[in-house]
């Protein structure tokens, strides 16, 4: 899997796009997770020509996106159309010139699309792609933080679906002494961590005002996410083994519960190399919030489109933005979409198809209103930070508490370099 | 008792001062021959050293003391110097260096005086043969396989890993593994074309060197001590030139291992990866320049010193 994901970013790599034609043709850089939707746009439009450059999507903050902008930049040529990231972090330098070149990412609701279809979003979907009022990228999914649960295993042991943090950990502790090698989620990959336990334990580690970025490991809530994280660790109920890798599905039919975007409905439950959950099996709730804390989530991705400045064919890029966020069949590529319509549409599809159990629709509206906005979205993701000093770190034996103070200052430094001043 | 046996002969061994051509007018017009093909065969490297190699070089002093055009001294350095990733890739990069120039010399030395002293003859052949065969995956590539090899849940040799007790890929690719990792790596792919040359290199030791040395008493080890090695310091001075120049430029295998684990080998690991960083995160060339002209003079003062204390341009 891994390897073919490299393949596939080297390849990308590899392979310069050829610069635009006047034919109609539109050159879409994309992650492998969005061919199937850009094939259904050829099948309904077949005026427009697609080019389609498989890459990783710039996924765990690898920077593909900007990094292949740079070199084309540099050449004066070579720039796609269209462009889908994983992350919401890339208005941050794509709005801007650099080194004497236009912004890459076109304005959208200066002209380009009409108001009325912008307002067609859930509200706030925008806000991360939004910069003094300009709006870079169309959100194509979002991510919010739910709670996910095996109810079959909860009525098996007797146990009740946790509701707060605090719940969870306690379960964790009655799995552990009960039902060892019964587990409630995984912090293998460099994205749970941040964005599901800090932010949605409202920790402010990542946070941006204006050119400021501020983080702080040793906040209440901070200390409250590393305990947690740390106690779960120690008594065996939170894995380090990636929720894509080998030895996390071998051991699915052990998960209890885990806390999640809403995207893990197809990548992970409904996903035969994955959980491969049963119809009924597993139940979507509300986000798990501190006892005493804010009703609030955190969010995990929800990848941006962009169309590019330099495009020579606006109108098939202005069709090709429109289709993939708002056609109720591609929408959302197998999350929830971002568009209203199409959201509402997916919401009661999978309500209706019953595959999840509890109140799937209620669950997923909820979390996708209450994601806290005191996350930032600077130039560069907390991934990398995470990968280098707490994944390592976390293996060789070390706690949370050990590791938290090098994470933030590995950020800050990172912010530094990127021309942040750091508080 | 050295001396004795390598004394009389040293004069013959040196390939290019072999019994080739003795009589003094012909030998004026085949060098002269010799000569003009030398001239085209090295006219088009020339070209394209000049295009690949010095332009760039040239474009990249250029780069590294100018901000936008204007001449800025060392401002592009001193920044570099001070970034927070500079100092801990330098140590990355220098000790994958140690690791792997110092297990390439002592290895690469031992398999070709071995495969050199295998009397049979497919045996010897077919040892070359396999020793050659990684060179021949290109630098990618030859890092997916070891992806496969360094993951103990696909690994064909996880039982090697768990023996050391690593027990997933994270835990094999922790920083401090890294350098004998990709000095394993390195060695892999690069070693065998290696071996291939100091076995050319041994076969131009004369015969009767060797023989003088067996009948003064010597055996293989002393043989290869005191005449094999000794003679084949130039081949190894070269090979320490080209290896460390091509070290102190990792840039392949950290890159696809930060890929493959997602960020936990970092992507600032080594030197190179810092200038790409530079140049195509930051969108700052000059600093990006500053690294690589860094890397450049270090790499030049090492091989000059190599150059000189391995006699590499010494005629004989």
């Amino acid at each position: 899997m891994n390897t073919l994901r490299i393949s596939l970013a080297l390849s990308a790599l590899l392979v310069a796009s050829p610069a635009i034609s006047a034919d109609g043709q539109i050159t879409i850089w994309a992650d492998a997770t969005r061919q199937p939707a850009i094939e259904a746009f050829e099948a309904a439009h077949p005026e427009v020509k697609v080019n389609l450059v498989v890459d990783d999507g710039s996924s765990g903050g690898s920077g593909t996106f900007q990094t292949k902008i740079a070199l084309a930049d540099q050449a004066g040529e070579g720039w796609p159309d269209v462009v889908f990231s994983t992350q919401q972090n890339d208005a941050a330098w794509a709005s801007k010139e650099t080194n004497g070149v236009q912004a890459f990412a076109m304005p959208l609701n200066k002209g380009f699309l009409d108001q009325a279809f912008l307002d067609g979003y859930i509200p706030g979907a925008l806000d991360p792609v939004t910069i003094d009022g300009t709006v870079y990228g169309l959100r194509n999914d979002l991510a919010p933080v739910l709670f996910w649960y095996n109810k079959a295993l909860l009525d098996q042991f007797g146990y009740d679906a946790p509701k707060t943090w605090e719940d969870y950990q306690a379960l964790g502790d009655k799995l552990a002494k009960d039902h060892p090698g019964y587990f409630l989620g995984s912090i293998g990959d460099s994205f749970e961590g941040p964005y599901i336990y800090y932010w949605s334990g409202q920790a402010p580690v990542f946070q941006v005002k204006g050119d400021a970025f501020t983080s702080n490991t040793t906040d209440p809530n901070a200390k409250k996410v590393i305990d947690l994280i740390d106690h779960m660790l120690k008594n065996g109920t939170l894995t380090q083994d990636s929720v894509f890798g080998a030895s996390f599905v071998a051991k699915a039919d052990h998960l209890v519960a885990i806390p999640g975007p809403a995207w893990y409905a197809g990548a992970l439950f409904q996903n035969p190399g994955g959980v491969n959950a049963k119809p009924g099996q597993w139940a979507a709730a509300p986000p798990l919030t501190w006892s005493n804390g804010d009703k609030v989530t955190g969010n995990v991705g929800g990848g941006v489109w962009y169309a590019s400045s330099h495009t020579a064919n606006p109108d098939a890029v202005k069709t090709f933005l429109q289709f993939i966020v708002s056609d109720e069949k591609t929408a959302g590529t197998g999350g929830l979409p971002a568009y209203k319509a199409a959201a509402d549409k997916w919401l009661d599809a999978q309500a209706k198809s019953g595959f999840y159990a509890g109140d799937f629709k209620g669950a997923i509206s909820t979390a996708a209103a209450s994601v806290w906005s005191g996350w930032g979205f600077p130039n560069f993701s907390p991934e990398t930070a995470w990968a280098k000093v707490i994944t390592p770190g976390l293996a060789a034996g070390k706690t949370m508490a050990d590791l938290s103070a090098d994470w933030q200052k590995e950020m800050q430094n990172e912010a530094q370099v990127v021309g942040y001043t750091v508080n | 008792m050295h001396s004795d046996v390598s004394t009389p002969h040293t004069t013959v061994v040196h390939p290019q001062g072999g019994g080739l051509v003795r009589t003094s007018v012909r030998g004026a017009s085949v060098e002269r021959a010799q000569g003009r093909i030398g001239l085209i065969f090295v006219s088009l490297y020339t070209l394209f050293l000049v295009a690949f190699g010095i332009m760039p070089s040239l474009y990249a002093i250029f780069l590294a003391f100018t901000k936008r055009g204007a001449f800025v001294g060392f401002d592009n350095f001193v920044k570099v110097f001070k970034d927070y990733r500079f100092l801990p890739a330098v140590e990355h990069v220098g000790l994958y260096l140690l690791v792997w120039l110092v297990s390439l010399v002592v290895l690469v030395v031992l398999l070709a005086v071995i495969v050199h002293a295998v009397g049979v003859r497919w045996l010897s052949t077919s040892m070359r043969f396999i020793y050659y065969i990684p060179g021949a995956l290109a630098g990618a590539s030859s890092v997916m396989v070891w992806l496969f090899v360094l993951d103990p849940t696909v690994s064909p040799v996880s039982f090697l890993l768990h023996a050391f007790g690593l027990g997933s890929f994270v835990e094999t690719v922790q920083a401090d593994h890294l350098p004998i990792t990709l000095a394993v790596i390195a060695f892999w792919t690069g070693a065998g074309g290696w071996i291939l040359v100091m076995y050319g290199a041994l076969n131009n030791i004369s015969r009767d060197v060797i023989e003088a040395a067996r009948v003064d008493g010597a055996g293989p080890i002393r043989t290869a001590w005191f005449i094999q090695i000794p003679l084949l310091r130039k081949w190894i001075s070269y090979m320490v030139i080209l290896s460390f120049a091509g070290g102190t430029q990792l840039f392949v295998e950290p890159r696809v291992l930060s890929q493959a684990s997602r960020g936990v080998v970092s992507q600032d690991y080594s030197l190179n990866q810092l200038a790409f960083l530079y140049a195509f995160k930051q969108s700052d060339f000059n600093g990006s320049a500053a690294i690589s002209l860094v890397l450049l003079v270090v790499s030049l003062a090492l091989s000059v010193y190599f150059v000189f204390r391995g006699g590499l341009f010494e005629r004989v």
